[in-house]
């Protein structure tokens, strides 16, 4: 019996266990006076048929987790002679060539056949033993929780006691995907620097991973190059992005009559909602050949992929997030202060510039870290448009390189973490992840108490 | 001697007057300036979003249609040698009956499609010698397939001549587009000069059509036949992830929202699951990638290019946002729904299940399409866990290999036939765009449909 018949089963019996104590409990209720009855019955019939699921599925999860490596182990050990190379990559290739032979295929020698046979006999009692098991496990539940079950049982306790455990660990999943996280960049950077000393990675001025089946030579992984094409990208996007955001932001909140307010405020919010993958396409079709053009006319040689054409795109992708958590800053300006400084002749600019942006510099300031933390871990745009050539140079007309082009170039399609060809994207995931979060804590802090500041 | 003063004091009113004057004129042509730079920044906000869409469109709509070949074709009974198509026998087992269907489909595919094609091109024009390889340069290769299965479909065909609609060659439809320089040499040509002949001699005799692109939505991907390349694998993967984000991020992080909205006590963990979600939500995309490479390929090992696997690192990545859009819409609901709950003797999880959530479910299901939407467009955490390998067909299950809608415009724009692909590459972005919008249009229908009115 397969699993998934198994947990059709599991289902409909856990369902029988519902409304098996919607009944009992209906009947053991009647026998006493209302005031002593605690739970409704829907309660008992939940307790119930969490006690017969719940049991049965972790079995059958478990089991069905584990079955597979203990069947290989248990072969892989008692038909050594059949295993042509090292455990791990011929094991996989026997364990395929054993299940086509179980299910009927040709031409094997004896020993083979024989395997495929004990293979056979393992999976059928294998499939039996779980069967029996998750029976097993689902009937003891079920069992334990019918005799504890009375008129006077607090099912309705136990049931919400269950529902807030399951919440609870519903929010352990965001600690958990931290944890993971930091422990799976941690761990493979550490195999990464045992390769490369961490010297030679953080302080190196030439990053070029060598490609080798040999594995003799590593190549050279030195991070600054990639932080610095990162730096200027993201420079680049902010001179762009903050002039352009910070003033939509102003005149949105300060000027713009309603009507106008309404209308433009989605249409700039759109350009948030775009999928960066599509940036990137139109810094490569549109805008970067339009720099080409444009430097070709004034006599300057400008690259089609460069860190001016990834760092505008990314610009462009940013203002909205600039302009809204401006917006919002602004907006937040308690009136009194503008009415103060119009109220002593001040024009309206100046009131602007001199009462409500010192007042929200704090909040902006955040919103403008949080932005630059965005541009810094921003991918798409820099792999299509940047010219991947991690070169240190500050002409921002040249192609550059990034930590995130970089990662996507050693890892993509390569699962063998063996070198330090792909096991360098964790360190440079690493580093990513130590800089954008430090920028977002910073920013977060400073958004929050200037908040508490005017509330 | 009594005038000088008054004079002079009226004078020197006047020039207070008039400093007074000059300093209004500037202050106020500084508020001039500082209005037309917010007209100006909002102005370019917008034509940003203009241009964006604009260049995307005009590159890709033309994409949706694509040139056909229209002309005769004769089902030459000397060129397709093969049997009468076997029918099951009364008394036949059904293996044997798959059998020999198998050896007449072998027949049919050594049959030589291409040979109709050659002939149906030199019969529009007897009096020319057409070279077969420059007659079969014009069909796309997906061509032959598509005879052969019309035959296999209704073997009557037989002798029949059949007027047909055939794909052009993508460099014919290129060509035919005027999208290639004419007057390049033949050297830097990629089709034949004769080719090119023949396609022009086509269109101006009508027998060139430009025909909605079927292949772009029935097809997968394509690599003997660009023409015909879809985007059906791809669309298929992305909705599997969808359904994966949808069946894995809404519930566990509306769990997990409701628990530290409503249950969770005041204490050091609970501020720091929240700091946590709040950075979680700042991390970028590609560490999530890296954490699927690491975790769900190299440590569960999980198949590389699995939509399930892709659909799961998309529900990591939206996990904050579901749970931030759901704990606003629960902030939402007023206090007087839970103290009313409680004061009838509800327990807090009825109050919440029974009353709190269903008046923030438009809300809670709002934020989730939207976050759902948004990790439709992500691409760099799936080239990561090997979802840019080409598939050339539909996949079967989330467990099949696919691609994605975002990762096939990224495998797209890199392609070789780079006239032919800027615009199959921009229709796709209009394809995702079309599916984000569509997403996010149901969300705000929601909203509008079943909002409560607070006040």
């Amino acid at each position: 019996m397969n699993s998934t018949m198994l947990a059709i089963i599991l289902l409909a019996v856990t369902a029988l266990a519902y409304q098996f104590g919607l009944l009992r409990s209906t009947r053991q209720g009647r026998t006493l006076a209302r005031e002593q009855v605690h739970s409704r019955p829907v309660y008992h019939a939940a307790w119930l048929a969490i006690c017969c699921g719940t049991p049965g599925l972790l079995v059958l999860l478990l089991w069905s987790a584990l079955e597979p490596l203990l069947i290989r182990n248990w072969l892989l050990a008692s038909w050594p002679e059949l295993l042509g190379g090292p455990a791990e990559t011929a094991g996989t290739i026997l364990m395929r060539r054993l299940q086509e032979l179980a299910g009927g295929a040709d031409n094997a020698t004896a020993l083979e056949l024989a395997a495929a046979q004990q293979l056979g006999q393992l999976q059928t009692w294998a499939a039996l033993g779980k069967t029996a098991l998750v029976a097993l496990a689902s009937a003891g539940g079920l069992i334990w929780a019918a005799r504890r079950m009375n008129a006077t049982f607090k099912a309705r306790h136990q049931v919400e006691r269950m529902v807030r455990t399951l919440l609870l660990g519903c929010s352990a999943v965001a600690v958990l995907t931290t944890l993971g996280i930091v422990l799976s960049m941690v761990s493979e950077a550490f195999n990464f620097f045992s390769f490369i000393r961490p010297s030679e990675f953080f302080f190196g001025t030439k990053w070029n991973p060598a490609f080798s089946s040999t594995g003799n030579t590593h190549g050279e992984y030195g991070l600054l190059p990639l932080l610095w094409g990162t730096l200027m990208v993201s420079l680049i996007a902010m001179l762009v992005a903050i002039p352009l955001g910070l003033m939509t932001a102003i005149y949105m909140a300060e000027y713009a009559p309603a009507w106008f307010r309404d209308m433009a405020k989605p249409v700039i919010e759109i350009l948030a909602g775009i999928p960066t993958i599509v940036y990137g396409i139109f810094a490569l079709m549109a805008v970067g050949p339009f720099f080409a053009a444009a430097g070709e006319l004034l006599g300057i040689q400008v690259r089609a992929t460069s860190a001016l054409t990834a760092g505008v795109v990314m610009g462009l992708m940013i203002i909205p997030f600039v302009s809204s958590l401006s917006d919002d800053i602004i907006t937040r300006v308690p009136q009194a202060l503008r009415d103060g400084a119009l109220g002593l002749g001040a024009t309206r600019s100046e009131c602007i510039r001199q009462v409500v942006l010192p007042a929200a510099l704090p909040g902006i300031v955040g919103a403008f870290l949080l932005a630059f933390s965005r541009a810094i871990g921003e991918t798409m745009i820099v792999v299509l448009a940047a010219g991947n050539s991690p070169q240190l140079h500050a002409n921002p007309l040249e192609a550059i390189s990034t930590v995130t082009v970089s990662i996507i170039n050693q890892l993509t399609g390569d699962t063998d973490f063996a070198g330090p060809q792909s096991l360098v994207a964790f360190a440079l995931g690493l580093t990513l992840f130590v800089i954008t979060l430090a920028l977002n804590v910073i920013a977060l802090y400073v958004v929050r108490k200037y908040r508490e500041h005017y509330e | 001697m009594n005038k000088q003063p008054l004079s002079s004091g009226l004078s020197e009113r006047d020039m207070v007057r008039s400093r007074l004057a000059k300093t209004l004129r500037r202050r106020h042509a500084r508020e001039r300036r500082f209005r037309l730079a917010g007209v100006v920044s909002v102005g370019l906000a917008l034509a940003c979003v203009l241009l964006l869409f604009g260049s995307i469109l005009q590159r890709g709509l033309p994409a949706f249609w694509q040139s056909s070949i229209q002309l005769p074709i004769y089902f030459d009974p000397e060129i397709i040698r093969v049997d009468a198509a076997p029918q099951p026998l009364p008394d036949e087992p059904p293996v044997e009956f798959q059998r020999r269907q198998l050896e007449w489909q072998g027949q049919l595919a050594r049959s030589n499609w291409q040979r109709l094609l050659t002939l149906g091109v030199q019969q529009l024009y007897p009096e020319q010698q057409i070279q077969p390889r420059h007659a079969q340069a014009l069909f796309t290769r997906a061509v032959q397939h598509q005879l052969r299965e019309m035959f296999a479909a209704d073997p009557g065909l037989l002798g029949q001549t059949l007027e047909l609609s055939l794909l052009a060659d993508a460099n014919v439809d290129v060509w035919l587009r005027g999208k290639i320089d004419r007057s390049l040499p033949d050297a830097q040509q990629q089709l034949a000069a004769p080719v090119r002949a023949l396609a022009d001699q086509l269109q101006a005799d009508g027998h060139i059509k430009l025909k909605f692109a079927s292949a772009l939505f029935g097809n997968a991907d394509s690599r003997s036949s660009p023409a015909s390349a879809g985007l059906l694998g791809a669309f298929v993967g992305s909705l599997y992830m969808l359904a994966v984000v949808l069946l894995v991020a809404v519930p566990v992080g509306v769990g997990a929202a409701i628990y530290l909205e409503e249950f969770a006590p005041k204490s050091r963990w609970i501020d720091l699951i929240e700091v946590n979600i709040n950075n979680l939500a700042a991390v970028p995309s590609i560490v999530f990638g890296l954490l699927g490479a690491a975790l769900f390929i190299n440590w569960f090992r999980l198949p590389m290019s699995a939509p399930l696997v892709g659909g799961l690192v998309l529900s990591l990545m939206a996990l904050p946002t579901v749970i931030i859009a759901t704990r606003a819409a629960l902030q939402a609901v007023p206090g007087t729904i839970r103290q009313a709950a409680l004061a009838m003797g509800a327990s807090r999880t009825q109050a919440v299940f029974h009353h709190v959530l269903p008046l923030a479910l438009p809300g809670v299901l709002t934020g989730a399409i939207l976050a759902v939407a948004q990790s439709l467009g992500e691409t760099a955490p799936l080239l990561l866990i090997g979802m840019n390998a080409f598939v050339a067909n539909v996949p079967a299950s989330p467990l099949d290999q696919s691609s994605a809608l975002s990762v096939q415009i990224f495998l797209w724009q890199g392609h070789e036939l780079r006239n032919f692909f800027e615009a199959r590459t921009a229709a796709a972005i209009i394809v995702l765009l079309s599916l984000m919008i569509s997403l996010n249009a149901v969300a705000i229908y929601l909203r509008k449909r079943l909002e409560n009115k607070w006040s």
